[in-house]
């Protein structure tokens, strides 16, 4: 249920006069649990931009074979307790071939992120300008993309997932994660924003601007699309995790990044074998990727609050 | 009227069922190495994968193989002529690539188990989901309300593979309180039984009961605050009451169309818990068909899936029209 369809309750606030930007950032600042949640954001992100110069310092990089941290005779598991977490290597190391855990989550993050970030980008794109079309134009063109709609989302997304990317050839497997996951998410994004387009076209405001000679691109830019701005944002904001959950899930089953490219997924993945010796090796990458995937929710959480809050009054 | 609403939902059934096929078949068709080869092995030679193809059918054009397809699975089919001929009875979905045994009986062998998993899960999370949004509702703002919620929230962020492998590690590597799960039946060993399907029910449901008991809480807050609610109060009916009777059939009446999807979905199988987990259900037919590329057993669990998913969806939607009366179907 992390993987694949992202949650059921995005249905974002409903399309109320725009609240101001200023008002939101305030009732945020003052949530210790969604300050918490974008410090440790930041702390992920800076991880990954600065993934370099993260093993520059340690003196490993994310490939690295470091047999000196491992216990060769007994198996491979790493020298010392917790999976070898020492000064040398703060996360410890990877059994069997000593790769420094830290490096791994650090440069894992950016691929993680990255098709996070990419995915959620080409899921809104197409969401809101497909969505908007079937919104606006109705009639037959909201017929087609609803019927595409209904067609994606009857779709076993998950096995029709992993049936495509087993079967593609390797080539870019993160493009093709993104484009994969995109083409799976945007209905669900998509509906409420035809749901909400169809309410604001009858609008009042709506209705002026078109009696003033309006064309349609104005009616659209500027009238229907800033209205649609605060269920855009809770909605992108809390479908970002169910992506990162993915692409986990999805390397994680072995079709997702191929190695030695890490991601945290594929790390999960490959300590399966070594729980019950290491089992450092699997909790690591596992609370990088829940706290990840919370902070995300919370944070996409208490915006919508905070914005329900603006429609109230 | 309501029967002509069910025999236009039916047919809508049929044309999204028909056009999942077609696409994947068109994917397989046109992605997957030849199956002839690899079916072949290594001490192949080029007379014995033109053999197989013609056994298969794989030499015929692309709309013949798919027609052959569609026909085999509500009239049956033969593979080959002569002495080597094969009848696949009705439904046939072909032969495992692997094992060569019928596809239709792999499923009818594993679905017991994925339904297994999918309703020891359900009674699960919908028992501590709802519970849990009921007590979150009428407790708003104490502290009941707020660490429920906070765990619900963090409950949902925990993938579930994450969550098994933790559990595995705590009950059955550290703690020994449970066996590692196989799929016994339930009448060899009642105890090994529910022993085994314990954690996979455990993992599924947390996600979802998590989920639920923060959709259930929302609903309740909405609809306390409804008019008809005030009403009710006035009345002078007391809080049990007004809640028994009054607020929750229309708190709860979404949440059992949440839940209808749900669980169509998961009986197509819990592809990520039973692999983690090495339950032989659906979901882990489909990912070890995936890995092997077998692929007449892909096209039959994503027929599978999708059949539950869509048949879900319309008998979700007959079953709103009886709980909800706005909605009920009526002649005009």
């Amino acid at each position: 249920m992390s993987t694949a369809a992202p949650p059921h309750e995005l249905a974002g606030p409903v399309a109320g006069p725009a609240s101001s930007g200023r008002r939101v950032v305030r009732a945020l600042t003052h949530d210790w649990a969604a300050m918490a949640s974008a410090g440790f954001l930041a702390l992920i992100l800076l991880m990954a931009v600065l993934a370099p110069l993260i093993s520059l310092i340690t003196g490993h990089g994310p490939n690295e074979f470091d047999t000196a941290a491992i216990n060769t005779d007994l198996g491979g598991i790493p020298h010392g307790a917790f999976g070898g977490i020492s000064a040398e290597h703060p996360f410890g190391v990877e059994p069997q071939n000593g790769r420094d855990i830290l490096a791994r989550i650090a440069y894992g993050a950016r691929v993680s992120l990255l098709i996070a970030a990419a995915a959620t980008v080409l899921t809104t794109l197409l969401g809101v300008v497909l969505g908007m079309l079937a919104g606006f134009y109705q009639g037959w063109v909201d017929q087609v993309i609803c019927r595409v709609m209904d067609f994606l989302m009857a779709f076993p997304a998950l096995i029709f997932m992993i049936a495509i990317l087993s079967s593609l050839p390797a080539g870019n497997r993160s493009v093709l994660l993104v484009v994969v996951i995109s083409v799976f998410g945007w209905p669900y994004l998509a509906r409420v924003v035809r749901g909400q387009t169809m309410t604001l076209v009858n609008r009042e405001f709506v209705e002026a601007a078109r009696a003033s000679g309006a064309s349609t691109s104005a009616l659209v830019f500027k009238e229907i699309l800033p209205n649609l701005r605060s269920s855009l944002i809770v909605m992108t904001t809390l479908a970002v995790p169910g992506y990162i959950g993915t692409e986990a899930g999805l390397s994680f089953l072995g079709v997702g990044v191929a190695p030695p490219t890490p991601s945290w997924g594929q790390m999960i993945s490959s300590s399966v074998g070594w729980y019950a010796v290491d089992p450092m090796y699997f909790a690591i990458p596992g609370l990088f990727l829940f706290l990840t995937v919370l902070s995300l929710t919370v944070l996409g959480d208490r915006l919508r609050a905070a914005f329900d809050a603006g429609d109230a009054s | 009227m309501m029967a002509r609403y069910v025999a236009g939902r039916a047919a809508g059934v049929v044309v999204i069922l028909f056009l999942v096929c077609l696409f994947t078949f068109i994917i397989f068709f046109t992605l997957s190495p030849d199956p002839a080869v690899m079916i072949c092995g290594k001490t192949c030679t080029p007379e014995r994968i033109d053999q197989i193809r013609g056994v298969l059918g794989l030499d015929q054009p692309f709309l013949t193989q798919f027609g052959t397809f569609l026909v085999g699975i509500f009239a049956g089919r033969t593979y080959g002529q002569g002495a080597n001929l094969v009848e696949c009875a009705a439904p046939c979905l072909g032969y495992s690539f692997q094992t060569n045994q019928s596809v239709w009986d792999m499923i009818v062998e594993r679905l017991p188990i994925s339904a297994t998993v999918a309703v020891g899960a359900a009674v699960l999370w919908l028992l501590f989901g709802i519970l849990a949004g009921l007590l979150s509702a009428v407790k708003e703002g104490t502290w009941w309300d707020r660490t429920a919620m906070g765990l619900a929230l963090g409950g949902s962020s925990v993938p579930n593979y994450v969550l098994a492998l933790a559990l595995q590690y705590v009950l059955v590597v550290q703690l020994q309180i449970l066996p590692f799960p196989s799929a016994v039946p339930f009448g060899e060993d009642p105890v090994l039984w529910f022993q085994s399907y314990l954690m996979p029910w455990l993992v599924l449901a947390t996600g979802y009961a998590c989920l639920y008991a923060r959709l259930t809480r929302a609903n309740v807050i909405d609809t306390l605050a409804e008019n008809f609610m005030r009403t009710a109060r006035a009345k002078g009916l007391s809080p049990a009451l007004t809640m028994r009777r009054h607020a929750l059939r229309p708190a709860l009446t979404p949440i059992a169309t949440i839940f209808g999807m749900d669980f169509a979905a998961l009986l197509g199988g819990a592809l990520i818990t039973e692999t983690v987990f090495g339950l032989n259900g659906v979901g882990k037919m489909a990912a070890d068909s995936i890995a092997k590329n077998d692929q007449p057993v892909i096209m039959a669990v994503t027929l599978l899936a999708a059949f539950f998913v869509v048949v879900g969806n319309v008998v979700v939607d007959l079953v709103y029209t009886t709980l909800d009366p706005r909605v009920r179907i009526t002649a005009k």
